[in-house]
């Protein structure tokens, strides 16, 4: 398909080989949405359910979600969409430069939302003292925001998977072999995206054990300091398996799986909102 | 003309690949890798056929156990557990593992032939839905071969209401066994509801409109579509249940102020779909089959493809009527009966069409002719006693009882099970190019038509008697030992028949007489093609003239001749018939899938040794299916083309078979 990409100019809202006009791609992941739409519709009905048949002596949502920080992952997960979108745009024109950096910004909102809800997590278990088996409330909580976050991180791997895959070389490319440098390279960025996550939340944790700033550098360095070494270093690495070296094969004709991930970016955002709205700003009516 | 004749003439061109050796396109056409590395819907297909009726003899001969312990009251051939047991994998053995891949064989085998297409959308995808079907099928029936006490086959009957799967009661691996086996059914079900969907409508030949798609393709969309929308209802209920088994959740546990009839309706959200899931394919069947031997178009095809898609929507609507009985309130009993009985109308239209196809036809009495004609009288009484149903009232009275067990064993299997068997009767010659002898096929039909209704016809009776149904035996005074003993003799005659039919199956699979082209005057585009049809199916894509479009063709041959030479002429000028590699990652990423399931299913979370089994394995098996996944997405969508030799056309032979 893609060596067909250079010598025609491509139509992104009709594909003339089916008979809709629809790419097959993009009506796959509509279709797999409609399915999605019902597996959160179960997950947020159970929700409501329980919320309007509370167990006697059950957790008041009110006194353990934090709307403030949760307003905030929210945003930055809106924003992450937006990003999204103009990683599709630039694909469409050709630009492969500015799709990844929109990826990769897509991808950092996107882990600023997982460290949000893996701090969420940890708080509500150790502070506030919710866990999954301890109370109703905990039950379709985790349950539901839990498979919410399974499908931003299944996102997250897959722009990830996308943006090494658009350094594949290219028709006169002087690259001889892509197949081990691109498995070093996604295994590089995920360690990165994954110690980026712990540093960043053992920063929060040591700015709220230690009440002065000096004090508080001082306990995250020490506890983070070879953390921190060897995320520089993945970080190096990525830099460096993103060097340019000559034409890639991504393209325009790519631009159908960028948009379907897309697709599927847009959905488990949307899916967000309404969890926001049913989960936590209901219990502030 | 046989496939191998033609391929012959095929000339192979194959790009390149750039990727290391081990992920070179397999290219074997023999052997057992060519099997696991398929990717054509005809051998996917025909695997789907082969593993369905495996598992339907093996839910066949749950059910003649179950009919001999009931055969005399207080009988012992069987303990109480085992019962549970074999009505249990009965159930979800016939509904999961035998009617609905069997649909799926047909919605493989055939729809990309009914719209002229060359494969399914997502021919990868197609492999994977079929392996994970079989890892499903694996680890439902693992526990047969598990010790007993600790694991043991699934017993928990097919509905599973907790709280007889919950963890307290039911503390062994056999229901963790059954959630893990349904959730990669529903995976399989759903990849492969996707691909039909947007092979029906985006791969569609020229000039194939919507209103001109052939009855059996239109119920394998609304089948689909009832699939991918009716499975996450019982994937999430099934996560929730695995939750409260593994990590002490409450969703279903009174104890933490859960409430057990949430999983009642979850359940039946999915249960109810699935009941059209089961009979909607066997409906479009019979609308292929009636008006072949009627030898006349469908009577009012717009109406019975609405009324398809009617009973899909309703279907989502009527869920409750399986719980009139647990006190939901007068508003909902009642709009749910209202519901249900609105239902009975787009089925009756149907009804009403098949018998106006069949109104002075030119009927030809042939085996696939006899089941469909018996689907129609045996599914009408089925849905006669399901309408009784309806009327909450009078289901207080039938709810759990041998009636309802009467009921929807005529819908079962006068309905489905006949269609599919009038089907596999149907598309044989067009399969393998051979043919199911007459004499033998009409001896089965009639086996297994007695059989059936002397078995099933007596439990209405039993039923208003006040028998239960799930009761493992009876005392002598109750008035239920002449129906009960009527009822097994029927068993034995229709697992006769049964026998009878398979075995003349598989008999002319290997040694049946050889049949031409065309062998029953077909109507349908599948028909055009020579048999059994070659991997590239159509040689050149059809354009579609009309509904029947092959029966068009036929009646203006002069006309097709000519398009269809230009076509070729066309593609050749364009490369050639387009043909997807093998691949054997979907293999691969299914069988990641088996041992994550194994590795939920059959460790202990507590104490600590085996939770290191559990999460060590099932990390295992996830890193398998995503290395599968991932060399699957790293082959990319190349392929290799075929070219048609001019002497060896196959398009030549326009001859009928009799």
């Amino acid at each position: 398909m893609s060596s067909h990409a250079a010598t025609a100019e491509i139509d992104h809202h009709h594909d003339p080989t089916t008979s809709t006009g629809i790419p097959n791609k993009k009506l796959l992941m509509w279709a797999f949405l409609a399915s999605d739409c019902m597996f959160f519709g179960v997950l947020i009905s159970t929700h409501l359910i329980y919320r309007l048949h509370p167990p006697a002596g059950g957790l008041d949502p009110k006194v353990i979600f934090s709307p403030e920080l949760t307003s905030f992952s929210t945003f930055i997960l809106l924003m992450s969409s937006l990003m999204m979108a103009l990683a599709v745009t630039a694909i469409q024109k050709g630009n492969v430069k500015s799709c990844r950096w929109s990826l990769l910004t897509t991808i950092f909102f996107g882990m600023i939302f997982l460290g949000c809800q893996v701090y969420e997590f940890e708080h509500f278990v150790h502070d506030k003292k919710m866990t999954i088996s301890n109370s109703l409330l905990g039950t379709t909580f985790y349950t539901l925001t839990g498979t919410h976050g399974c499908h931003v991180a299944i996102g997250v791997l897959w722009l990830a998977l996308m943006y090494v895959r658009s350094f594949k070389p290219g028709a006169g490319s002087a690259q001889r072999s892509w197949f081990s440098g691109q498995i070093f390279h996604a295994a590089t960025l995920i360690v990165v995206l994954l110690l980026a996550l712990k540093v960043t939340l053992g920063l929060v944790h040591a700015i709220q054990v230690q009440p002065s700033l000096g004090g508080a550098m001082g306990l995250f360095m020490k506890e983070q300091v070879l953390w921190i070494g060897a995320m520089l270093l993945a970080l190096w690495g990525c830099v460096w398996f993103a060097r340019p070296r000559g034409p890639v094969h991504f393209g325009v004709a790519n631009a159908i799986d960028v948009e379907s991930m897309g697709l599927y970016w847009h959905f488990v955002d949307i899916v967000w909102i309404v969890i926001f709205t049913a989960v936590y700003l209901l219990e502030y009516l | 003309m046989d496939a191998s004749a033609n391929t012959a003439h095929l000339i192979k061109e194959e790009q390149v690949p750039a990727a290391p050796k081990f992920l070179a396109h397999p290219t074997a056409k023999t052997g057992l890798m060519s099997w696991l590395t398929t990717v054509d819907h005809k051998k996917i297909g025909f695997l789907y056929g082969f593993f369905a009726l495996i598992f339907f003899l093996v839910g066949g001969f749950e059910a003649l156990l179950i009919r001999t312990q009931l055969m005399v009251p207080n009988n012992n051939v069987l303990t109480a557990q085992q019962y549970n047991t074999l009505f249990t994998m009965h159930g979800t053995t016939m509904i999961f593992l035998a009617v609905m891949p069997l649909s799926s064989a047909f919605f493989n085998f055939i729809m990309p032939l009914q719209i002229g297409a060359r494969d399914v959308a997502f021919p990868r995808l197609n492999a994977f839905s079929l392996w994970t079907f079989v890892a499903g099928a694996i680890i439902l029936n693992i526990g047969w071969f598990l010790p007993a006490d600790k694991y043991g086959a699934p017993d928990g009957a097919w509905v599973g209401y907790p709280p007889i799967t919950s963890k307290t009661y039911n503390p062994k691996h056999a229901i963790d066994f059954w959630i893990m086996g349904l959730q990669l059914l529903g995976v399989a079900s759903i990849a492969a509801s996707l691909n039909f969907i947007v092979t029906i409508i985006n791969m569609r030949a020229p000039g194939m409109t919507m209103m001109r798609l052939p009855v059996f393709v239109w119920m394998t969309l609304v089948t689909s579509f009832l699939i991918v929308l009716s499975f996450p209802a019982i994937t999430i209920a099934l996560v929730q249940l695995m939750m409260d088994r593994n990590f002490s959740t409450a969703f279903f546990e009174v104890s933490g102020g859960g409430m057990p009839i949430l999983w009642q309706h979850l359940f039946w959200v999915f249960g109810h779909p699935e009941v059209y899931i089961l009979i909607l394919p066997a409906m479009g069947i019979i609308s292929e089959i009636l008006p072949t031997f009627s030898r006349k178009p469908l009577f009012g095809y717009p109406i019975v493809v609405f009324s398809g898609a009617c009973i899909g929507f309703l279907g989502f609507a009527v869920w409750s009527h399986h719980m009139f009985t647990t006190g939901m309130g007068t508003v909902a009993t009642a709009a749910f009966a209202l519901a249900t009985m609105a239902i009975a109308v787009p089925t009756g239209v149907k009804i009403f069409n098949w018998i106006g196809t069949l109104w002075g036809g030119h009927l030809m009495m042939r085996t696939p002719m006899l089941f469909a004609l018996g689907f129609v009288w045996m599914f009408m009484m089925g849905g006669l006693s399901g309408i009784m149903h309806s009327a909450a009232p009078a289901d207080a009275q039938q709810h759990d009882s041998y009636f309802v067990v009467a009921h929807f064993h005529y819908v079962l299997i006068g309905g489905s099970i006949f269609a599919l068997l009038a089907g596999l009767h149907y598309w044989f010659p067009l399969m393998f190019g051979r043919k199911v002898s007459e004499g033998w096929g009409r001896l089965s039909f009639w086996t297994i038509f007695v059989g059936f209704n002397v078995t099933f016809f007596p439990m209405h009776f039993l039923g208003l008697n006040g028998m239960p149904r799930r009761t493992f035996t009876y005392d002598p005074n109750l008035g239920w030992n002449t129906a009960n003993y009527i009822a097994t003799m029927g068993a034995y005659l229709l697992g006769i028949g049964m026998f009878i039919y398979f075995a003349v199956l598989a008999y002319t699979y290997f040694k049946g007489e050889k049949v031409g082209r065309d062998y029953w005057d077909g109507r349908t585009l599948e028909w055009s093609l020579q048999n059994p049809p070659p991997e590239y199916n159509f040689a050149a894509i059809p354009t579609v003239h009309a509904r029947d479009s092959w029966w068009y063709e036929k009646q203006n041959r002069a006309e097709i001749e000519r398009e269809r030479a230009e076509k070729a002429k066309a593609e050749e000028a364009h490369g050639g018939i387009h043909m997807p590699f093998g691949s054997i990652w979907p293999f691969v990423a299914s069988m990641g899938l088996l041992v994550v399931a194994i590795g939920v299913t059959c460790f202990d979370s507590n104490p600590a040794p085996g939770i290191h089994a559990k999460l060590g394995l099932t990390l295992i098996g996830g890193v398998i299916t995503f290395v599968g996944i991932y060399f699957w997405s790293l082959e990319g969508n190349e392929g290799y083309h075929l070219h048609l030799d001019k002497d060896g056309k196959p398009v030549e032979d326009h001859g009928h078979g009799h």
